[in-house]
């Protein structure tokens, strides 16, 4: 837990620290919302269906083809989805409070320190979690991703969860490897190229389980998934989805990873040495071209790219943890 | 050659690859650099090559951390043993990573440059002749020769790459994106032979300076030193480097006591033309002809001076001690082999000297506030005549004996029982720098540039067709392809729309196969 201290210098962090916990809180409320949103909404690949199925009818009938579209806009349509659409904007909402709450814990953080806010792990995690939070939303701005939050919200939790608990680090100044200016083009890039392989990621396990909706159902269990899944966007929306984020975001953890290789150059002396940081960054970039080569090789598209896209989550989020806290390295000063 | 590909002339590579019938070996040849080249084989390939690259990350390596692959030799020799067969200390430079890369690269080129050589092709011949007309293909009533005509300047005037027959535009955009994809892979392979060039050309050596120390460019200055195999050790560019001070300072704030706040090294350096002083800190190399040094590590070295028992000075240095903990707890070993007997000294140092019952002497704060040094004195035979190499940091105590133990700050002086004296003078700081030349760097960093400019370019250019097709009777269909989502039927809408006709409903694109090496 936080540990609580006096003194005016603390109270600075301290304001920060209670403004991740009322994000926290916003979170919780905005999961809610979300998961009532998904409950009562109605399936997207259903609605999908019978407008192709329209589609199909008014290019059929050829000439008739203007008669026939008249038709089908006076058809009566499905009643709103009212409940759903309100319970999803009240998560939308949430979720900006939250975002404008860690914004603030991570600026007043950044000046108490006196320093980009992502000395430690700590540091990091809250910094990923505002990002992912932004990047959804700004996604969100163009188009509808109420269904995501029930899923991505969560994962938003757990990180700060994590953070406030098992990660908490009071405040320090950089060791002087740290203290260039690299270290904001390159851990803001790695904390940027983070949010948008979660989101990727999650949204490629969303698909392979609305693949796996279509499917025959075989118990219980699998009754539920498929209910789920059902209520999913599209596989083939979900894909299309998957691909646009990492697509845009496989150019950026290139330039995120040559940036560290310039600092590297400078700090010790060469740049690349296969320090076990490196070697996992090196292990994610692979992972998500395989990803993009996929997308073109027959065979691969569809499950398998979205595989490689889960498991080039798992690879990022190994290297954060599980490189951060089991290996030493060049890199273990970030500490935790 | 169907239109619906974006491939205008017929592709060897895309014919089904079946093994061929019989034993013709160079059928059999054909087959495999087919497979090689074949999308489906670098994707595995690239697969491999992450899972190779994990092994390196969970043993030491030797490229990196020697100390660590030997420690790990002594704790699990067996195991080690096993490893080490399988060159798991040397991952990056092993015989099965090299493989999986080259191979890699190998399917690249063979990809890559007869793509170049159609994408070429298929730039200099212009869009291909339209698709079969489909019945969703949108029609616009009106006389086909003047829409056929507005439509072509239409296009041109948006550069569309427009080509014009009697009875049809055909109109191609986005011949950056395979540009972009065949400058990335080039590049890669420009990277891979920078780094390569880098690792047989570079040199990158360690040394330790004690302030007023220096050292010149040959091998035998520096402690540590590797060379790519077409470097002449002998003629390395002639300079030599002096430490003239060091300066380092740590936080005192409570909640952060002892982190470094900078720490920063003056140098002179002197080549045969020149003499400057630079500047060395973290982050912040001097660069000297095409070599760069660098600032690593720092410590200690406290300065002792040895008198025997007539008078006579036998030592009066300062050595190395090496840093233990983060409050710089030292360790070192002083040598005397002048004194008869030969002296020898187990040191612990602390800038700021503590002692507790379970750690012993130890410091509290990285900075000199109370130095104190932790002698235990042997005298004996140090074993140096042997003709071994010893390191300086161990002392053989085989033919030693112990004969006191003394803790001395700056300017005491300590009695040995057969006369000798040892003064504590108090210490000099040292400083760990590497130097290092990598000729690769630079071209490395150029073609990672163009990689990231030409990826970049490839996955967010479209490419796609339009076609504007006269009818037999009055009028022209419009149809558009392209890979990917929307854009295409964008550009159809937009078109559809200046033409300014009645619109049916768009049609959905089709899925375009584009590249080659599927």
């Amino acid at each position: 837990m936080i540990p609580t201290q006096v003194g005016s210098a603390t109270t600075v962090a301290e304001f920060s620290n209670s403004m991740v916990y009322a994000a926290m809180l916003a979170l919780v409320a905005a999961m809610i919302a979300f998961a009532v949103a998904f409950a009562v909404r109605r399936s997207d690949s259903v609605d999908l269906r019978e407008s192709r199925r329209a589609l199909v009818a008014v290019q059929a009938s050829g000439a008739a083809g203007d008669a026939a579209s008249r038709a089908l806009e006076s058809r009566p349509q499905p009643p709103p989805d009212t409940r759903g659409r309100r319970a999803g904007n009240i998560g939308l909402s949430l979720s900006w409070l939250a975002t404008i709450l860690l914004l603030v814990a991570v600026i007043t953080r950044a000046s108490w320190a006196g320093r980009v806010p992502w000395g430690n792990m700590y540091e990091f995690s809250v910094s990923s979690a505002l990002a992912i939070l932004l990047v959804y939303l700004a996604v969100s701005v163009r188009r509808d991703l109420r269904w995501l939050g029930v899923f991505l919200i969560p994962l938003v939790l757990l990180t700060l969860g994590l953070a406030t608990t098992v990660l908490y680090t009071e405040t320090q100044q950089l060791v002087p490897a740290l203290d260039s200016y690299w270290l904001v083009i390159h851990v803001s890039m790695a904390i940027l190229c983070g949010a948008a392989f979660l989101i990727a990621g999650t949204t490629a396990a969303l698909y392979l389980m609305a693949r796996w909706a279509q499917g025959p159902v075989k118990g219980p269990v699998s009754q539920r998934l498929s209910e789920i899944g059902q209520r999913l966007p599209a596989p083939v929306v979900l894909e299309q989805f998957t691909y646009r984020l990492i697509a845009f975001a496989f150019p950026v953890w290139t330039f995120a990873v040559v940036a560290g290789a310039i600092w590297a150059e400078s700090a010790w002396g060469r740049y690349w040495g296969w320090d076990p940081k490196e070697t996992w960054a090196f292990i994610t970039w692979v992972v998500f071209a395989s990803y993009l080569h996929a997308q073109s090789t027959a065979g691969w598209k569809g499950r398998r790219a979205a595989w490689l896209a889960v498991i080039g989550l798992a690879t990022y989020v190994f290297n954060y943890f599980g490189v951060n806290l089991f290996f030493t390295g060049l890199h273990s000063y970030g500490g935790v | 050659m169907s239109a619906t590909e974006f491939a205008t002339h017929a592709d060897p590579m895309d014919r089904r690859i079946d093994p061929p019938g019989g034993l013709n070996v160079t059928g059999w040849l054909r087959w495999m650099w087919r497979r090689l080249i074949s999308m489906r084989t670098a994707l595995v390939l690239l697969l491999l090559l992450g899972l190779a690259s994990v092994p390196g990350s969970l043993f030491p390596q030797r490229t990196s951390d020697d100390f660590a692959v030997g420690e790990y030799f002594r704790e699990h020799p067996r195991l080690a043993e096993w490893l080490d067969r399988f060159s798991l200390f040397d991952v990056y430079g092993s015989v099965w990573f090299s493989a999986v890369y080259l191979l890699l690269f190998l399917s690249l080129v063979g990809c890559v440059f007869p793509r170049v050589l159609v994408h070429y092709r298929t730039w200099r011949a212009g869009p291909p002749d339209p698709p079969r007309h489909r019945s969703s293909d949108p029609i616009v009533a009106g006389d086909s020769e003047v829409l056929l005509t507005r439509a072509e300047a239409l296009l041109r005037s948006e550069r569309w790459r427009v080509r014009r027959t009697g009875t049809f535009v055909a109109a191609e955009k986005g011949y950056l994106r395979e540009t972009g994809n065949e400058v990335f892979h080039l590049a890669l392979l420009s990277l891979l032979i920078a780094v390569g060039w880098g690792a047989v050309t570079g040199w990158h050596g360690n040394v330790v300076l004690r302030e007023g120390t220096g050292f010149s460019n040959t091998v035998s200055q520096y402690d540590e030193f590797t060379a790519g195999r077409f470097v002449n050790e002998e003629t390395l560019a002639p300079f030599t480097v002096t430490l003239d001070s060091f300066d380092v300072q740590f936080d005192r704030d409570p909640q952060q006591a002892g982190t470094p706040r900078y720490f920063d090294a003056q140098v002179s350096v002197s080549t045969a033309q020149s003499q400057s002083h630079e500047f060395l800190s973290v982050n912040n190399p001097v660069t000297v002809k095409d070599a760069k040094i660098y600032l690593l590590g720092h410590g200690y070295a406290p300065r002792l001076r040895v008198t025997d028992s007539s008078g006579t000075v036998v030592f009066d240095d300062s050595t190395v001690f090496t840093q233990e903990d983060s409050n710089f707890t030292s360790l070192g070993v002083v040598k005397v082999p002048d004194a008869r007997p030969q002296l020898g000294f187990r040191g612990l140092f602390a800038p700021t000297a503590a002692i507790s019952q379970e750690r012993g002497p130890f410091s509290t704060f990285p900075a000199p506030d109370n130095p104190v040094v932790f002698l235990s004195a042997f005298k004996g035979d140090l074993g140096l005549d042997a003709g071994v190499p010893q390191s300086v940091f161990t002392l053989d105590e085989t033919h030693l004996q112990q004969i006191g133990l003394q803790s001395l700050s700056p300017g005491d002086t300590w009695e040995l029982p057969e006369g000798q004296r040892v003064e504590f003078l108090g210490f000099d700081r040292w400083i760990a720098v590497k130097v290092a030349e990598d000729s690769g760097g630079p071209w490395a960093l150029l073609s990672i540039v163009v990689a990231v400019a030409g990826m970049t370019i490839s996955l967010f250019v479209r490419r796609r067709r339009l076609w504007v097709v006269a009818r037999p009777g009055d009028g022209v269909a419009v149809s558009a392809l392209q890979r990917g989502p929307s854009a295409a039927v964008m550009d159809q809408k937009a078109l559809l729309g200046d033409l300014q006709g009645p619109v049916k409903d768009s049609i959905e694109p089709q899925q375009v196969k584009e590249g080659r090496c599927q």
